[in-house]
């Protein structure tokens, strides 16, 4: 592939190193590279089964989809360890699924029902996961960045002040391209850089923000890692439509910021296969292009490298995919069978952690009560 | 056992104690530590607890106080000092959107034990930008509790309930009153939240309010006693909670009310206690509630305006009158 041109100029996707994608990722049994088909497939079609969901009003709000960005989420958290953060904007469902939520809770939480991951009262936008440190979903553009500034001085602080040893956690924190253009983006680029934060930022860089493409939203748009540069810290871009690629890439870099205990920034090169929410008409973006980048799929792409080598063949992967509907149809007959949040229980529960006046305190989710012991501790 | 100290050295004693026994406890802000405080509050700190845990931040209040959100989520005890509470504004979005919610928001998941302080109210002739009130705009949010003392001792106790506090507290001090002096305790105490204290007692008439102005009222009540009026004076010392009982019980035996809040009128915590005392005393009540408060306008810079603006003895002297028909 080239690099890809289109009416509009979004040169943003370099499929030039078809070398690169065309190798599985280094020094790991394909076995790993396998599940990282069937998670990617399985975002899929719980993001699928999440579109028709919506259509049929079974899901409210506002609701974005991760289909075509796959391989980011999938790739970047597979070079993490289980303990590190990992926060996001409101895209997160693929998130979610990918640092290891049940899709039930994920559905149940979209579904508005008290076995959803927040009880219902986060939505679409905002998912969290206490045994899987994930800490949101966040739906206010650029709002997480601060936040995963946070929870890299938190680990660290814990990590070092508290318990004496090393700085020994880094935070994955994921934003748009859209978000770049916050203050609250560059504060946090300026506070990890001064204070040598253990943490990533991803730009889940697909092209657009709502209807504007990145070359109408952002200065340097060809070449963001200009941004973090500014700040002194290390960047580099990745071709995000490749898992293997993109593991490859992100390994050594989790490694590095380990090691050294300080940020970077990445320039993570995808695209969105569908609109921006629900009500997207998509009219801001040519057809060629999408298909263009329709071509790049990245789960077809491992599919194809997968099945050449002859890791898996053809009954298999229909076995797999029949097993991945099954589990997202039983997650959504689970969302559907689990009881609508009650008013007089739920509305002034979560409120305050003390219970009083008319609060009532807090409890942990069903999510956490059904994953017993592993409670996830603070710190 | 008590000894005399300047509220911002109770501020520091509060903050001082709860680091020694909770590893936890950090400060971070603008100039909190090679400075020793923009306003002297945290001096010494530094020195006793070492850069990892006083934390002096670039001027970027959105960025500094969403990081220690996100560092509460961890279960860290950050405390956030803003060099005033008027550059919240710029914070708007990690302060009210993210620390309030966050417990809701994750099911019951994250909560977020942070506490936000710095200076807050008009007084010192700072013009508009300078002079916010934010009780008036932040009580509004659910998930937050708001402690706002008007005395040393009350500073150090309630500041130390704020820190253990596991919900985020949002605690309000003034700049007027950093330099006043006053008795606090030697031993070590806490003050619980939700608790008004019956500053000076009287029969007439019943003034509620919190900050810097209950100093106001304190001094107005003084006045009036020489015209035969005779106030009780409640220090709400919390907005969030608020104590009802303790004012209700009062316009109980005065049946009369005047509520001195320097926010704005409309919709503002003054507005909100008025509307709660005639609704838990509409029996006992023998005329409306009174209301002090800033003056309707941005703050202005002059003295005489800003004097004229503030909720002043003389405005509270005059809404007592009125209030107990002795205009
Ligand atoms: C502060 C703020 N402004 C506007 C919005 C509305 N909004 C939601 S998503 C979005 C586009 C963001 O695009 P990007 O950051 O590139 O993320 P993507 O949708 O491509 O994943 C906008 C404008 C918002 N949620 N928050
Ligand atoms: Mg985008």
């Amino acid at each position: 592939m080239s690099v890809v041109q289109t009416s509009i100029g979004t040169d943003h996707l370099d499929f030039s190193q078809p070398e690169k994608g065309a190798s599985l990722a280094s020094g790991l049994p394909v076995s790993v590279t396998l599940q990282w088909l069937r998670d990617m497939m399985l975002i899929r079609e719980f993001e699928v089964r999440t579109m028709q969901a919506y259509q049929d009003r079974k899901i409210g709000g506002f609701c974005h989809v991760y289909i075509g960005q796959e391989a980011v989420a999938v790739g970047t958290i597979a070079a993490l360890r289980k303990e590190d953060p990992v926060v996001t904007a409101y895209r997160d469902h693929g998130h979610a699924l990918a640092r290891g939520m049940d899709p039930k809770y994920c559905m149940a939480e979209m579904y508005g029902r008290v076995g959803g991951c927040a009880k219902g009262k986060g939505g679409s936008m905002h998912m969290f996961d206490r045994i899987n440190h994930l800490y949101g979903g966040h739906g206010i553009v650029g709002a997480q960045t601060p936040l995963g500034a946070g929870l890299a001085f938190g680990t660290k602080y814990y990590d070092t002040v508290i318990n004496g040893g090393r700085s020994e956690r880094v935070t994955l924190c994921f934003l748009g391209d859209g978000a770049l253009n916050q203050g609250a983006f560059h504060e946090a680029l300026n506070l990890s850089g001064l204070l040598d934060l253990p943490v990533i930022y991803i730009v889940e860089n697909n092209g657009y923000s709502m209807g504007t493409s990145i070359n109408r939203g952002t200065t340097m748009a060809h070449a963001i890692c200009e941004k973090a540069r500014g700040y002194g810290i290390r960047s580099c871009e990745i071709d995000g439509m490749d898992v293997c690629n993109v593991y490859d890439a992100m390994k050594p870099l989790v490694d590095e910021v380990r090691e050294t205990s300080t940020p970077a920034f990445v320039d993570m090169r995808t695209y969105r296969f569908k609109g921006h929410s629900m009500s997207d008409p998509r009219k801001y973006r040519p057809r060629e292009e999408e298909e263009v980048y329709e071509t790049g799929d990245p789960i077809g792409k491992l599919r194809d490298q997968l099945l050449g080598r002859g890791a898996i063949d053809d009954d298999a992967l229909k076995a797999m995919a029949k097993e991945i509907r099954g589990e997202v149809r039983d997650s959504m007959k689970w969302a559907e069978a689990s009881p609508a949040p009650d008013p007089a229980v739920d509305l002034y529960h979560d409120v305050f952690v003390e219970p009083m006046g008319p609060y009532t305190g807090t409890s942990y989710p069903q999510m956490i009560q059904e994953c017993e012991g592993t409670q996830g501790q603070d710190g | 056992m008590t000894r005399t100290i300047e509220f911002r050295d109770a501020l520091n004693e509060a903050m001082s104690e709860e680091m020694r026994r909770d590893k936890r406890v950090f400060l971070l802000g603008e100039e909190v530590a090679e400075y020793d405080g923009a306003y002297k509050v945290s001096r010494g700190m530094l020195k006793e607890f070492g850069p990892d845990r006083i934390v002096d931040t670039p001027i970027s209040e959105s960025g500094f106080s969403g990081m220690a959100i996100g560092a509460a989520m961890l279960g860290l005890r950050p405390i956030v000092e803003f060099m005033s509470w008027s550059f919240s504004l710029v914070a708007a979005d990690p302060i009210l959107n993210n620390a309030p919610k966050m417990l809701y928001m994750s099911g019951g998941q994250f909560g977020c034990p942070i506490v936000i302080r710095g200076n807050d109210g008009a007084g010192g002739q700072l013009g508009s930008t300078h002079s916010w009130c934010v009780e008036g705009l932040y009580s509004n949010v659910p998930g937050l509790k708001m402690a706002i003392p008007a005395f040393p001792a009350d500073a150090k106790g309630l500041l130390k309930t704020a820190i253990r506090d596991d919900d985020p507290v949002f605690f309000l001090e003034s700049e007027r009153l950093l330099a006043y002096k006053d008795e606090v305790p030697e031993e070590e105490y806490l003050i619980p939240f939700g608790r008004a204290l019956v500053r000076r007692e009287g029969t007439d008439c019943t003034l509620v309010s919190f900050g810097r102005p209950v100093h106001f009222c304190l001094e107005a009540a003084e006045e009036l006693a020489k015209e035969g009026i005779s106030c009780e004076v409640i220090d709400g010392r919390t907005i969030r909670p608020l104590d009802l009982d303790t004012i209700v019980e009062s316009v109980r035996k005065t049946n009369y009310c005047v509520v001195v809040d320097q926010s704005w009128s409309f919709g503002s915590p003054g507005s909100e206690i008025a509307a709660q005392v005639h609704a838990a005393c509409f029996d006992d009540l023998d005329n409306a509630v009174g209301r002090v408060h800033s003056a309707d306008v941005p703050t202005p810079y002059a003295t005489e305006l800003e004097h004229e603006y503030l909720p002043n003895a003389r405005r509270i002297c005059e809404a007592v009158r009125a209030t107990t028909y002795n205009a």
